[in-house]
């Protein structure tokens, strides 16, 4: 599945009023390319991080759905917050990874994805569901299920690696990211 | 590396915390600050999270402030060390406020070798890292203290770093 065309399965599904966080890495590039809204929020740096940030979004606002898109880089850098995140259960959350087994914005590296399953991993924590997707129609059927689910959730797309041509930069600063997410979140 | 009568603020910084309107709390344990953990763990409306890593819970912290809350991550200064990537490139740089409580392992080269080195740079760690932070004084309310903080993070919204040496809130 090529990545571009997952991240717009994803915002197929995100409502108005759901929130994201997005990792770092080329993913929030293709995101701000795909769809970028305030309700996005773009974690440039501190890897590891997205999930640790939507778990505590989730439990701050808990009348909110919160995706939190991730690659397979981050999820195995951070991977015990996959542990607190099912310890402490947000109801509300909904964590989808897109899987190319590569650093993609470092040059393609390889990462450990292929020999550990990130689902599997979340389901031995404790997430109350996980969906694996080959193509664009089973990730989009996953996501529309795990819509319905008590969360955690995760959704994971295995996802071609390799950089896509033409994608942009995230152009706000950081404290102007900071500040139009948080007044989404807070509405 | 006593402060103070021996008694532990504890309780009182509990209250000055909820005081000061605090109403997020996650961490790492240290046993410079038992006394702290021990209350927050055991306070159902404080809902403490504990957390497996120090930039783990800068992270929920972060997103627990974008979402509307004022939340204080503690930590074992070794922590600290953990955490500087967290607070350069998302907390400090997004300018989300957090209060940071560290326990002051290794104060005055006196403790456990592991602690010796973080012991002595922690403060210039803060320093480095534009961090403004104040060392806790037994022989002071807390109140004040954690006001001195509150207001620091409101006005600058950055991370602020409360320090507890042995005996403060164990």
């Amino acid at each position: 599945m090529n990545k571009l065309d997952a991240v717009k399965a994803l915002m197929s599904v995100v409502g108005e009023r759901d929130l994201l966080v997005c990792c770092n890495g080329m993913i929030g590039r293709e995101l701000w390319t795909v769809k970028d809204r305030p309700s996005n929020f773009y974690m440039i740096g501190s890897m590891g991080l997205a999930l640790s940030i939507g778990t505590g979004l989730a439990l701050a606002q808990p009348k909110r759905r919160i995706f939190v898109l991730d690659g397979d880089g981050n999820v195995l850098m951070g991977m015990s917050a996959l542990a607190s995140a099912a310890s402490e259960a947000p109801p509300n959350l909904i964590h989808v990874v897109l899987d190319n087994q590569t650093h993609a914005s470092t040059g393609g590296q390889r990462t450990i994805s292929g020999e550990v399953k990130l689902e599997s991993v979340a389901s031995a924590v404790g997430y109350r569901a996980t969906h694996r997707a080959d193509t664009v129609e089973a990730l989009t059927a996953s996501l529309l299920a795990a819509l319905a689910q008590p969360g955690p959730v995760m959704v994971l797309g295995v996802v071609e690696g390799g950089t896509i041509k033409g994608i942009g930069r995230v152009e706000p600063t950081p404290p102007q990211l900071a500040a139009r997410f948080a007044a989404e979140a807070r509405r | 590396m006593s402060h103070g009568s021996g008694k532990s603020h504890a309780p009182e910084f509990v209250a000055a915390l909820k005081e000061a309107g605090f109403n997020f709390f996650a961490g790492v344990p240290c046993s410079l600050l038992k006394g702290l953990v021990s209350l927050l763990d055991r306070d159902a409306e404080a809902h403490y999270i504990s957390a497996t890593r120090e930039d783990s819970a800068i992270g929920m912290a972060f997103g627990a402030s974008l979402g509307g809350k004022l939340p204080m991550v503690l930590m074992q200064n070794s922590g600290l060390g953990v955490s500087v990537n967290a607070l350069a490139s998302l907390t400090v740089m997004y300018e989300v406020p957090t209060l940071l409580v560290i326990s002051w392992r290794g104060e005055g080269g006196n403790d456990a070798p592991e602690h010796l080195l973080m012991g002595e740079i922690m403060l210039p760690i803060l320093d480095l890292l534009k961090i403004p932070h104040r060392v806790l004084d037994a022989r002071e309310p807390m109140g004040p203290q954690v006001r001195w903080a509150r207001d620091l993070l409101a006005s600058t919204s950055k991370p602020v770093a409360l320090i507890a040496p042995a005996g403060v809130l164990e």
